[in-house]
């Protein structure tokens, strides 16, 4: 591959950005315009970041994290794309819940973390509160209108061979509902890593990256660590958006090609 | 086999409803295939949607085999124009034929022979691992009458079957219309706007006029057959009925001559 044709390959664009911007603030850094109190070196950093990997006291906060992360995903799917068929399929019902979802909604999660806190004495019931409170709109929003997507005649092929009502929402509107369902999920799961973090930091306890970094802020040489555990924080809300990406593509084939012919 | 009295249907009430159906009479026999032609808006997917039970009908009366219509009936296919929507993109092709399957209780053993005998029956035997999308519109159309023709229905309605394909094509599931309506002893209802190809499939050809449609035209077709793209669109009675069908769906009185 040539140069040019290596500049047109968005990865490859991307990780030069991003080392570009890393190189220059290590030389910023080197030739003094700041403080390494206030911003540690590029390289301090990275290093800081690789030696975490090896923390076992650290390992352990991302396991509970994502522990959190993953309960609180679950829970949300579980409830919200039954409750997403029920409300999608009976409008009337939709049109006496829609004011409560539109007044719910705008709240602030994260300002809902210190009632959470008195209301949970549990930790990590508290952080599967709140991410469930916080990530199921995204999932909630997209199944009802995927459901409201649903083709009329794909609907009306399988009534017209005498498949009743909840037969056509299982075969034909759930499936063709899914790749909309997907996208919440994967929307909510970034939103349920900001919840689990958020609720780490504000709630204390022991475990959890936001205790960790907690926990750091009170050390001399804290900085580094915070930022390192902050890098960490980043690495796995892509990782796991990726994962989603990758899954959506690998399952929703029909749903890409189909659009992709119809552009 | 398929009876139809006095079958009204308005749309919405008040000042802006909209009378698609002014009292249809029409009996079809089994083993019948006939086509019904009429302008376009002149409630022709209203009729078919009436008979499939997939729309209640304001006035009038359906039986099939002496049932009244009441709801979906069951030994009873729909071939949509629009295919693409129509089939489950989701799922592979012999999927797509053999889910209506489903609702005869047959074993997954039987729904994937019969969906194989299907395939093969449109000329499709080997486009079952596929999907749909993966298909031309003909090749998918041919997929919607495979899964019609799996689900051996007594009944067959087609809505525009052959709307949305380019002329070669349309004459292509033309023809295989013509050779699949034998195999199960299915009654055909075809619906097309369509004059030439009214009488090319049919047995018999039904006029609607504008809306509030009424029947003002039902012609036998008594060609020689096997009926042949090219032969049957020359011969004299072909073109006799052609211009009969044309004069009735545009509104002109069949006893006067034309303008020209």
């Amino acid at each position: 591959m040539s140069g040019r044709a290596l500049l047109r390959n968005r990865v490859v664009c991307g990780a030069l950005g991003v080392a570009t911007l890393l190189l220059l603030a290590e030389a910023a850094g080197r030739a003094g315009l700041f403080g390494q109190d206030t911003l540690p070196l590029t390289s301090t950093i990275v290093a800081r970041t690789v030696e975490l990997a090896g923390d076992e006291e650290f390992l352990t906060d991302v396991a509970a994290t994502m522990t959190a992360w993953s309960l609180g995903l679950l829970l949300t799917v579980a409830v919200t794309v039954p409750l997403g068929l029920l409300l999608g399929s009976l409008p009337k019902v939709e049109a006496t819940v829609r004011p409560l979802i539109e007044f719910l909604r705008p709240i602030p999660s994260v300002a809902l973390i210190p009632l959470a806190i008195l209301l949970f004495p549990d930790r990590l019931d508290l952080k599967i509160a709140v991410i469930f409170y916080a990530s199921c709109w995204p999932i909630l929003i997209n199944t009802m209108y995927g459901l409201r997507d649903v083709d009329p005649v794909a609907k009306e092929t399988l009534r017209s061979f005498g498949f009743g009502p909840l037969a056509v929402l299982w075969r034909v509107s759930l499936p063709s509902t899914a790749p909309f369902i997907a996208t919440g999920v994967r929307l909510a799961g970034g939103i349920a890593l900001i919840l689990a973090v958020s609720a780490e930091l504000l709630a204390g306890g022991s475990d959890g990256i936001g205790a960790y970094v907690i926990e750091a802020s009170s050390s001399p040489d804290g900085l580094e660590f915070i930022i390192a555990a902050t890098v960490w924080a980043g690495i796995l809300g892509v990782v796991t958006n990726s994962l989603f990406i990758g899954a959506e593509r690998r399952l929703f084939r029909w749903h890409t090609a189909r659009a992709g012919v119809a552009a | 086999m398929l009876e139809i009295s006095n079958l009204t249907h308005t749309y919405g009430s008040g000042p802006s409803a909209h009378t698609a159906l002014g009292g249809i009479d029409l009996r079809v026999a089994e083993g019948e295939l006939v086509c019904i032609v009429g302008p376009s808006g002149s409630g022709k997917s209203t009729l078919l949607r009436s008979i499939a039970g997939l729309l209640r009908p304001t006035g009038g009366r359906i039986t099939l085999d002496g049932t009244p219509v009441a709801q979906i009936p069951d030994d009873l296919a729909v071939v949509f124009q629009d295919y693409s929507r129509s089939l489950f993109p989701w799922m592979s092709v012999a999927d797509n034929v053999s889910l209506p399957l489903r609702r005869k209780g047959q074993s997954r053993k039987q729904r994937t022979r019969s969906a194989a005998e299907a395939l093969e029956q449109v000329g499709l035997a080997s486009a079952g691992s596929k999907y749909p999308w993966e298909l031309s519109g003909g090749m998918q159309q041919r997929v919607s009458i495979a899964r019609a023709l799996a689900y051996r229905p007594s009944l067959l309605l087609m809505d525009e079957p052959f709307g949305s394909v380019d002329a070669q094509t349309r004459e292509d599931l033309e023809d295989l219309t013509l050779l699949v309506r034998g195999l199960h002893n299915m009654t055909i209802l075809l619906i097309t706007h369509d004059i030439d190809e009214s009488v090319y499939v049919g047995d018999r050809v039904v006029v609607l006029s504008k809306a509030p449609a009424r029947v003002v035209g039902d012609l036998r077709v008594d060609l020689p057959g096997p009926r042949d793209q090219i032969n049957t669109r020359e011969h004299s009675d072909f073109v006799r009925l052609r211009g009969e069908v044309g004069r009735l769906v545009r509104g002109v009185r069949p006893s006067q001559p034309s303008a020209l």
